[in-house]
């Protein structure tokens, strides 16, 4: 499926906005993405499975805060930036 | 912190909120030439070089969205790759709250019997270690699940700003093994492993906390900047929020060596420097620990203050510096010696400048102005 990516996480993704990545949940995807993108989850996701408090994921429009919920070949996710100061 | 060695042209790895600069002295350290930035937009807690290669830089790195990670260089800063493991906490087990980390604040090149070691001190407090360089790092699980480890590293409902913070860490050049942490947070205090990191103990006798009941508890001190001499490893030196200290072992009770400073400036500050080659001389950058803590050079007048016998008597160093209406601010990882003849001091400020002084600290200039917030100066010399 789609997963639109942040600018700030582009130098990961060979500076593409959107890249391809499958998973039958939310945090299958996010491993598929570290397998096709070495680095880019830990940025997202810190090492209790929580999304970082900066990093907004949407899921076909829909903010989602956990890691368990389902996807299809269908949904699009976008992964973004919160604001943070400046 | 990591001393350059003689035998090179200096450089000084500044790291900011917003990037890291580098500044290349000449030959005789007559002109400093900028350069950068590296990691432009990136919150740049502490870049280091290692003096066992002099060719590996690693830097901690993360920004305002993404979460911390470690870049590391071993071309002298031409090319760099991120850790493909950062420093990072292990996973909560059940019914367990399990932390995260939130920036790296400290990074310590390991022994020279060691290479590819290196420890990380992060925020909130944990302690980390790689054995290759900086690409995969591990807990270090003697001082991260140490059965008294939530008692030293409470968490904090409204912690300070920057966080509680992991830093200081100084490893014995006599002996891998005997290591010594500092923290400065909800708990604190300076700690001292005999064992490789597998189990710890606080090291804190004479030293206060006068924002606890117990001015002189086991813990919970606030160590700013701990600093081993690295040819005299028996003595180290603590600027603390309490005062400036020094121990010499095996004694186990830090003397507290600030009452020695003028009373009108107080010993109240953040780092603290030694000399290499002289383990009774440090330098220190007062800051204004009154009232309400302005933490700010003490009257608007800022100067660097010396010691060349253990802390018995100290000397204003200010010559070049601002007389009157510079606010500045020293951070702990922001001020560091090079290893030449005569020492070269440097410092970084909060607002963005950079000074230095090729002898001793008796003559100082501004090397760099209009940068970001200073978080670290490091001296490096780089093989070319």
């Amino acid at each position: 499926m789609r997963v639109w990516i942040a600018q700030p996480l582009r130098s990961y993704v060979q500076q593409r906005s959107a890249v391809e990545a499958f998973g039958a949940t939310l945090a299958q995807l996010l491993d598929d993405l570290e397998r096709r993108h070495p680095g880019i989850r830990f940025r997202i996701i810190d090492e209790q499975d929580g999304i970082r408090p900066h990093v907004r994921i949407f899921v076909n429009h829909e903010a989602v805060r956990r890691l368990d919920v389902s996807l299809r070949e269908t949904d699009e996710v976008h992964v973004l930036q919160s604001l943070s100061g400046g | 912190m990591p001393s350059p060695l003689p035998d090179g042209p200096v450089s000084l790895l500044v790291s900011t909120r917003k990037g890291v600069w580098t500044l290349h002295a000449d030959a005789l350290r007559s002109a400093f030439e900028l350069r950068g930035p590296s990691f432009l937009g990136h919150v740049i807690h502490h870049a280091v070089a290692d003096p066992r290669d002099r060719r590996t830089l690693l830097v901690a790195a993360r920004t305002g969205h993404l979460g911390p990670t470690v870049f590391r260089s071993t071309d002298g800063g031409a090319s760099w790759k991120e850790a493909s493991r950062p420093p990072a906490f292990r996973k909560a087990r059940d019914g367990e709250t399990g932390k995260v980390v939130d920036h790296v604040f400290w990074l310590e090149p390991g022994h020279a019997s060691e290479p590819g070691v290196w420890y990380a001190g992060t925020s909130p407090e944990g302690l980390f270690r790689t054995a290759d360089g900086g690409d995969v790092w591990q807990p270090v699980a003697g001082f991260n699940d140490h059965p008294r480890n939530a008692e030293w590293t409470p968490k904090e409902v409204n912690p300070t700003p920057d966080g509680p913070l992991l830093h200081s860490i100084q490893i014995d050049p006599r002996d891998p093994r005997h290591l010594y942490i500092a923290m400065s947070g909800g708990g604190g205090g300076v700690f001292e492993s005999v064992d490789g990191g597998g189990d710890w103990r606080p090291l804190n006798a004479g030293c206060r906390a006068d924002f606890l009941p117990d001015p002189f508890p086991e813990f919970g001190q606030d160590p700013h900047c701990v600093q081993l001499h690295p040819t005299a490893p028996d003595v180290l030196y603590q600027q603390n929020h309490c005062g400036i200290y020094r121990l010499v072992r095996p004694s186990e009770t830090w003397v507290r060596i600030g009452e020695n400073m003028p009373r009108d400036v107080g010993d109240i500050g953040f780092p603290i420097v030694l000399h290499p080659r002289d383990p009774e001389t440090a330098w220190v950058f007062p800051m204004d620990g009154t009232d309400v803590w302005p933490r700010t050079s003490p009257g608007g007048k800022p100067a660097v203050y010396a010691t060349r016998d253990g802390g018995r008597s100290w000397r204003r160093l200010d010559r070049g510096l601002p007389p009157s209406q510079a606010w500045f601010t020293v951070r702990r990882q922001a001020m560091t010696a090079d290893a030449c003849a005569p020492l070269g001091l440097y410092f970084g400020t909060t607002s963005g400048e950079v000074w230095g002084s090729i002898d001793e600290g008796v003559e100082w200039r501004c090397l760099a102005r209009h940068l970001p917030l200073i978080h670290a100066v490091e001296a490096a010399s780089l093989s070319t």
